[in-house]
């Protein structure tokens, strides 16, 4: 290993087996936490975990250094056993600088390992993050927490300091000493980050060399250093075999809907205008060209769901996202994809709000919006990924259910899922549904509201077809003919039908799983996001003896058959929303259940341990 | 061949018949679209374009509910949005002729940054913007284009805000193709059409147009056999820019950089300006010209080349197949960092 680190001491260390490890690694937005968390996942993968992350970072593009608000942190849980949240409180924290400390402290379970990086408590940043004295002189800091005072600067410039980089750039790769020692306290193979580094810097040798030496001298620092007494392995977790990656939210759906264009031969058209956290489909999407992928950079929200309405007229497969504040701006649009009976696929990755709200958290609000968020009766398809790799299936299935029933579909992701990541064992495609899509061309009895009689829809006709020309639009339309219609009862009739089109969407969704006995106390109600705080919460509720089941909903509209039915097993209800409580008022509406909501409204996951505590406390009420 | 000339075929030979729909016509009797519509129904046959390929599509106001009325492929939309549809329609089917109708409140109030961006794209396409000065669906409130002190039922004492030249804000956007034409004058609506369904690229048409129930006459100036002769002006490239009754011929010439307007038989022809449809600088200076103190340009403003949106877009794609083979998704989901599980 190293050739700068002194050699091990000899003694051993201990090594301790761990379930899973919660880690996050926190500092400011210019000291590459994002990075170091990401490779540190890569690592965890590596040895055959199971993990789950949570990137949190400032909106400021470059947030004033030292600040509170700039701090930039990456969580992850790793575990030999199902992982499916990114925990709740800390195991280890690595603080790069004071405000990194102030802002993060809390979360870290007392007697967790706390890393500093020494050098960053200088007066200006203790004064910028408000301290006003140093917080690691305070000897309660130590008698708290595993405190390990390390001079992270001094030691990444010793380890290069006869490279010809400026005092800068020897800085800035100082976060892969943090990674370099994690990696060691952990067992983390090194491999992942070593190759990472000579691709990444192929064009500068100089850098690559500095990043690799200052990662393995964090290592040799863990290994040799007299203050870590012990290091820890997280054996590699029962995973289903196969060949996995890494997955995050916003990939996945961006390639689950390139999977749909390739399996159903058409060109996929994409409108979007850039907004935070949907931008990123938009940027992996441009890269996919020869998928026959069209990214239009539209000149507003309007604009983008209109082009990809255009192109769903075309024939092709139009596609829109973006969060909340442009989804609100696209309603007209969505309403008229309604009434023109085209396959429109709008995707919301849902963020804090209202209005700008807060632009790089999550939340799962827009639930209310995206049933019944239009002007009128304009029912929509509603789906909802429950992991960052199920984003993929749900993009398919969105664009198959779009085409198949001649409706606009309405996928609901948010900030957590878009940008978290899981490892994802890769499907074989092959085995995925098939989307079939039947232009018309047959002159014969052609009308443009001719009705399919299983799923109502009518037939999708490509321009360029001769002899059938006609005419759609956003007035209302006699049903068959599609002929301009004032008529009361045609009106009626339609309203009715483009409901029915939709409820009838119910035939593909498949049995509900049940986490948990078939009938009990209490059922949990999931929907989004959630699914990872939800399933463990209640995986702790059943290993303590609790009759708790859960399911989790990946259709919200139209909500499974057997929804209703599944519901009524359970003594009592229970809905973990990141909101007010949307999905409880659907349940309750619709199936006169007395479910009860937990909500907590901020930006973040919710905590596992709190669902947990709203478990027990609604058993505990139980007569 | 660029892309979107791929598939062209060989039309039929329609007669206008072809191209009137089954529905009922539903404007005012006697408003000017009525004038329009029948010139299109006409040009068609002549554009040389199998019926099947033709697409109209439109936004919302009286002149929006043009597709119904045309046999050919149409989506009537919604509110201002045409220009964004048909260019996403293009993007998906370049081999399909565009027509976007729209009007003065669609295409340049709650439409115009739609229009805005579709002109400076140079998407193929043919826009015919319907310039009545008014809302006409919505029963009469001014528009964009309405005069500053308009008195309509939204501004009884009058309006406030000053009107925008259709013409110059499409040269401003960047319009590669700028024309004008007049609802009452179907021959040079027929000869306009033409020319810009024929260009590579967006083809803007301002169609002055008249709405006999809110505002009647407001192209009077031009309408009116006396006052048209004295006003307008026909553009035609490579001639010099003369108006006026035969006995008093006057000419725009260019004092400095302001056009003026001189008796004809005062100047030495050598100063007489002659109108070049590929000078973008000269047009922006034509478009804002009017009556009184100027005559009224009607013909093509410009004309010009540039490099077409969907073009572009389709030679990225077809570049990336040609180079590296079309994609493949079971490659993609395995390509980057994987690690096998056993
Ligand atoms: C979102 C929205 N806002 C307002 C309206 C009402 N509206 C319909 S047409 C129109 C104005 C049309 O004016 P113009 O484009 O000049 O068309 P004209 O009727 O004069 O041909 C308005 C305000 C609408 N249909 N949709
Ligand atoms: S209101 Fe005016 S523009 Fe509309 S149909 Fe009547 S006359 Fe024509
Ligand atoms: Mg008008």
């Amino acid at each position: 290993m190293g050739q700068i680190a002194t050699p091990a001491t000899g003694a051993e260390k201990s090594r301790k087996a761990l379930d899973r490890a919660v880690i996050r690694f926190a500092g400011d937005s210019g000291d590459g936490m994002q990075l170091t968390g990401e490779q540190f996942t890569t690592e965890s993968a590596w040895a055959g975990n199971d993990l789950a992350t949570l990137p949190n970072f400032p909106a400021e593009i470059r947030a004033p250094a030292g600040t509170l608000f700039g701090v930039s942190s990456f969580q992850l849980q790793f575990g030999s056993q199902r992982v499916y949240t990114p925990g709740d409180r800390l195991d280890c924290l690595v603080a790069m600088n004071p405000a990194a400390l102030k802002v993060h402290l809390r979360d870290l379970k007392t007697g967790g390992l706390l890393i500093v990086n020494t050098p960053a408590f200088d007066k200006r940043n203790l004064d910028k993050a408000g301290y006003a004295t140093n917080p690691l002189d305070d000897p309660t800091l130590a008698e708290r927490y595993r405190l390990h005072k390390v001079d992270m600067t001094g030691l990444t410039h010793e380890a290069i300091k006869d490279l010809p980089l400026n005092t800068k750039e020897k800085d800035r790769t100082k976060n892969f000493f943090a990674l370099g020692l994690v990696s060691w306290i952990y067992t983390r193979p090194l491999e992942p980050t070593l190759d990472w580094i000579k691709k990444r810097f192929a064009k500068n040798k100089d850098i690559a060399e500095a990043n690799t030496r200052v990662l393995k001298a964090g290592h040799a620092f863990g290994e040799t250093a007299e203050i870590f007494g012990e290091h820890y392995a997280v054996e590699p977790a029962e995973m289903a075999p196969g060949l996995y990656r890494a997955m995050t939210g916003n990939r996945a759906l961006a390639w689950g809907l390139i999977a749909a264009a390739q399996r159903s031969k058409l060109p996929l058209v994409y409108g979007a205008y850039p907004i935070t956290p949907a931008s990123d489909i938009l940027h992996e999407l441009a890269l996919h060209k020869r998928f026959r992928v069209r990214t239009i950079q539209a000149e507003d929200e309007i604009a983008a769901v209109t082009a990809a309405i255009g192109a769903s007229f075309g024939g092709a497969i139009g596609v829109t996202a973006s969060s909340g504040p442009g989804i609100a701006l696209k309603s007209e649009g969505i309403g008229l994809a309604v009434t023109a009976e085209l396959p429109l696929v709008v995707l919301n990755i849902q963020r804090a709000g209202p209005s700008t709200g807060m632009p790089t958290k999550t939340e799962q609000a827009d639930l209310m919006q995206a049933l019944y968020g239009r002007n009128s009766e304009a029912p929509v398809v509603v789906l909802a990924p429950a992991t960052p790799g199920d984003c993929f299936y749900i993009a398919y299935e969105a664009v198959r259910l779009a085409a198949k029933y001649m409706v606009p579909v309405l996928v609901l992701s948010d900030g957590f899922l878009a940008n978290g990541s899981e490892p994802w064992l890769i499907p074989d495609v092959t085995t995925l549904p098939p989307i079939e899509i039947q232009f018309r061309t047959e002159r014969e009895g052609f009308f443009p509201y001719l009705r399919d009689s299983a799923t109502l829809a009518r037939p999708w006709v490509r321009p360029g077809t001769p002899g059938l020309e006609h005419r759609i639009g956003g007035i209302e339309k006699q049903d068959v003919t599609g002929n301009i219609s004032y008529d009361p009862d045609n009106h009626d009739h339609m309203v009715r039908t483009r409901a029915e089109k939709v409820r009838r969407v119910a035939q593909e969704i498949p049995p509900t799983s049940i986490n948990g006995p078939a009938t009990g106390d209490l059922l949990v109600v999931g929907w989004g996001g959630t699914y990872g705080s939800i399933t463990a919460a209640v995986e702790q509720a059943q290993t303590a003896g609790k009759s708790v089941a859960s399911i989790h909903l990946r259709h919200l509209n139209p909500l499974p058959p057997d929804l209703g039915h599944i519901l009524r097993e359970y003594r009592k209800v229970l809905v973990p929303e990141i909101n007010s409580g949307q999905l409880v008022r659907v349940l309750r509406a619709e199936y006169l259940v007395d479910a009860v909501g937990f909500n907590r409204v901020r930006g973040l996951p919710l905590p596992s341990e709190e669902i947990y505590e709203a478990i027990n406390q609604l058993l505990g009420s139980t007569p | 061949m660029s892309p979107s000339e791929a598939g062209a075929k060989e039309a039929p030979k329609y007669t206008k018949k072809d191209f009137e729909s089954d529905q009922d016509v539903r404007w005012c009797p006697g408003c000017g679209d009525y004038a329009i519509l029948s010139a299109l129904q006409k040009t068609m046959p002549d554009l040389g374009i199998p019926k099947e390929n033709i697409v109209f599509i439109s936004g919302i106001g009286c002149s929006s509910r043009f597709p119904y009325y045309m046999n050919t492929y149409g989506f009537h939309t919604i509110h201002g949005r045409a220009p964004a549809i048909a260019t996403g329609l293009r993007v998906a089917r370049p081999e399909l002729k565009i027509f976007v109708v729209t009007g003065d409140g669609d295409g340049l109030s709650i439409g115009g940054n739609h229009m805005l961006h579709v002109l400076r794209r140079n998407v193929n396409l043919t826009i015919l913007l319907f310039n009545n000065r008014i809302y006409g669906l919505t029963k009469g409130q001014y528009s964009p284009t309405s005069e500053l002190g308009k008195v309509t039922k939204s501004t009884p004492v009058g309006s406030a805000d000053r009107p925008v030249n259709p013409l110059s804000f499409a040269l401003g956007c960047g319009a590669t193709f700028v024309a004008r034409t007049v609802d009452r004058n179907i021959p040079h609506m027929d000869e306009m059409l033409k020319r810009a369904a024929a260009h590579k690229g967006t083809g803007f048409i301002e169609i002055l147009q008249n709405c006999n129930v809110y505002n009647d006459l407001a192209w009077n100036v031009i309408y009116d056999r006396e006052s048209k002769v004295q006003h307008e002006l026909r553009l035609e490239h490579g001639k010099p820019l003369l108006f006026g009754p035969p006995d008093d011929r006057r000419a725009l010439i260019m004092r400095g950089v302001t056009p003026k307007v001189v008796r004809a038989k005062d100047v030495p022809e050598s100063t007489l300006w002659i109108h070049d449809e590929t000078n973008v600088n000269a047009a922006k200076l034509l478009a804002d010209l009017f009556a009184p103190d100027f005559p009224i340009p009607v013909g093509v403003l410009t004309a010009v080349e540039a490099p077409v949106y969907e073009d572009l877009i389709l030679q990225q794609e077809q570049k990336a197949i040609s180079e590296r083979g079309p994609g493949d998704i079971a490659k993609l989901l395995t390509s980057g960092d994987t690690w096998k599980i056993s």
